[in-house]
């Protein structure tokens, strides 16, 4: 009787699995606690924010040198990163070559490698006596203490997120596509960029998303190579903390809203170009 | 794809033809384009070589310029110890937090259906998107001396920034994601049906979990596991904004290492530095094992 009953009410879409209150109630716990109750403080400090004065903040020229050091370096280290991304998503699905194994074990590297070992690591690297600075300080380009440098580390910590987001995508790509452009006469550059490029754009969309947004909070491995020179080389997250180690919290905290609300933005962008793209595709 | 048969076997039936049938019904091999394949695999390797793997020879180089003397006393130095020791339970207080909390709001997500359920998932994707350093700040922002707890805390003697508690919280902030994402996607796929039918025939919520749910996902929750604490081991700009750089008490291996080198201590700092990178290489072995055994 008692399982009849239960089979009729899953029918009206009631659950059957117990568990349904202790997770809910775990989970929302947790995340009020860990996550939740902190964010809501940090809109608690901004509501107490003169208007005037948060203006005065976030338009300093410091500041926004600072936003614009953070934003173009990270936009082109994701740029890189999505070239790159794809040709080595690509090299470990396509090819077979002795050390694929090795190599597609390293990607996750820069998730593993604390970022401030990185960062002093490719300080030394890419200054002007280390071991890849002095061949360009030679042909004087200076890497280190610029924001080539700053870009470079950025490189770094976001290469994993693209790989990872198209490999899986190309791995279950189906070669029918590919063959029947080949049938049909095509050449290789154009099934490439005609073919494959087209369905891969929306997982390679994801993965500079995510460098992207990487590559813009980025604070532990840039610091060192950056050098912080006022104006040219202080990353955001940078005038954040030195905001906070003078005690000015409020500055801190209108500094870090625009932060987000930049990286906000960037996602919201990048999520309906894909859903756009998504579409487009299917049509 | 045609089957493969021992050719014996074949050539015992139907002789060689299958052979040439084969040959019509596969399609070619590989194009030829061998430049190409080999100029890709070159740049993918010098990427890798000059990004990835050079960076660690010079961690370890630098490490041991000055003889294996200097790296021993950088090593057993008292604060890289107890930085260590710090380190150590930080990432495990993240890693149990977050074990326990994937497989709570995995579970939750995958197998229950409700309204907000979107939300929600976008509620805990929230730590990734945001910069370390602001994470930091939230919990000085709530913690903290201006923060509105802050007073409450103070009366109670309870320290959590510049201490102990502040960097383990820190740590569990931006970890939180890292098992759920990994569970969520393979509990998603696995469905809902067998829970049910386990729960039709009377089976508690736990006898469910343990027979049904776990086995599931056991390779993809050491996996998330394995990918939160090399996250939480490494995590700099959250815990260096939080723990007040206190020697001894609140500095982690990152962040210890960040001090020798302003300090210009390069050595050292090296010397500290190849101890993370040996735990980062230890992590990646272990993470490809997990990745093979669950293929």
């Amino acid at each position: 009787m008692e399982q009849q009953i239960v089979k009729v009410k899953n029918k009206k879409g009631i659950q059957v699995i117990p568990g349904f209150g202790l997770s809910l109630g775990v989970t929302l716990t947790m995340l009020s606690c860990l996550v939740l109750i902190p964010l809501a403080s940090l809109f608690l400090s901004a509501g107490q924010l003169d208007l005037k004065e948060f203006l005065a903040v976030v338009t300093a020229r410091q500041i926004v040198s600072g936003y614009v050091v953070s934003l173009s370096c990270a936009f082109f280290a994701a740029l890189i990163n999505a070239v790159f991304g794809l040709i080595l998503a690509w090299v470990l699905v396509c090819y077979e070559f002795p050390g694929k194994r090795l190599m597609d074990g390293l990607i996750e590297l820069p998730f593993a490698l604390p970022t401030a070992v990185a960062g002093i690591s490719l300080t030394f690297l890419y200054s002007d006596k280390g071991w890849i600075g002095t061949l360009f300080a030679k042909a004087g380009v200076r890497i280190a203490y610029t924001r080539i440098g700053i870009t470079i580390a950025m490189i770094f910590v976001g290469i994993p997120f693209v790989v990872r987001s198209v490999q899986p995508v190309l791995e279950k790509l189906p070669r029918q596509y590919e063959e029947a452009a080949m049938t049909l006469g095509a050449s290789g550059t154009y099934i490439f960029f005609r073919v494959i490029l087209p369905e891969l754009f929306p997982a390679l969309l994801a993965g500079f998303g995510l460098a992207l947004a990487r590559g813009i909070g980025e604070y532990g491995s840039v610091v060192f190579i950056a050098g912080n020179i006022p104006y040219k080389t202080q990353i955001a997250p940078l005038l954040i903390m030195t905001k906070l180690e003078q005690y000015q919290y409020a500055d801190a905290t209108a500094i870090a809203l625009v932060l987000l609300f930049f990286s906000f933005v960037l996602m919201l962008l990048i999520n309906s170009a894909q859903i756009y793209m998504q579409r487009f595709s299917r049509s | 794809m045609a089957k493969k048969i021992p050719r014996s076997y074949e050539q015992d039936i139907v002789g060689d033809g299958i052979y040439s049938i084969r040959k019509v019904l596969e399609p070619p091999q590989e194009s030829p384009n061998h430049g190409l394949k080999y100029a890709l695999i070159g740049v993918s390797a010098l990427f890798l070589f000059f990004m990835l793997i050079l960076p660690l020879i010079v961690v370890v180089w630098n490490a041991l310029r000055e003889g294996f003397h200097v790296y021993r006393e950088a090593i057993l130095d008292e604060y890289t110890m107890k930085a260590f020791l710090l380190t150590l339970a930080a990432t495990l207080c993240a890693v149990t937090v977050n074990t326990i909390f994937g497989i709570f709001a995995a579970c939750l997500l995958s197998k229950f259906y409700f309204r907000g359920r979107q939300l929600l998932a976008t509620l805990i994707d929230i730590p990734f998107s945001i910069s370390p350093v602001i994470a930091g700040l939230l919990f000085i922002l709530t913690f903290g001396n201006v923060g509105w707890m802050g007073e409450f805390l103070k009366e109670n003697g309870i320290k959590i920034v510049f201490a102990v508690p502040g960097v383990i919280l820190a740590t569990i902030f931006v970890t939180l994601p890292f098992v759920f994402r990994e569970l969520f996607p393979v509990l998603s796929a696995q469905g809902k049906d067998e829970e049910e039918a386990a729960a039709l025939m009377g089976a508690g919520c736990f006898t469910i979990f343990r027979r049904i749910t776990l086995p599931h996902i056991k390779w993809a929750l050491l996996y998330g596991m394995i990918l939160c604490a090399a996250r939480a081991m490494g995590e700099f700009g959250a815990v260096s904004v939080i723990s007040g750089h206190l020697r001894g008490k609140t500095n982690t291996l990152p962040l210890h290492v960040e001090i020798l080198y302003n300090e210009f201590h390069t050595t050292q700092a090296f010397a500290v530095s190849s101890l993370l990178v040996l735990l980062a290489v230890l992590i990646l072995i272990a993470r490809n094992l997990v990745e093979w055994k669950r293929k």
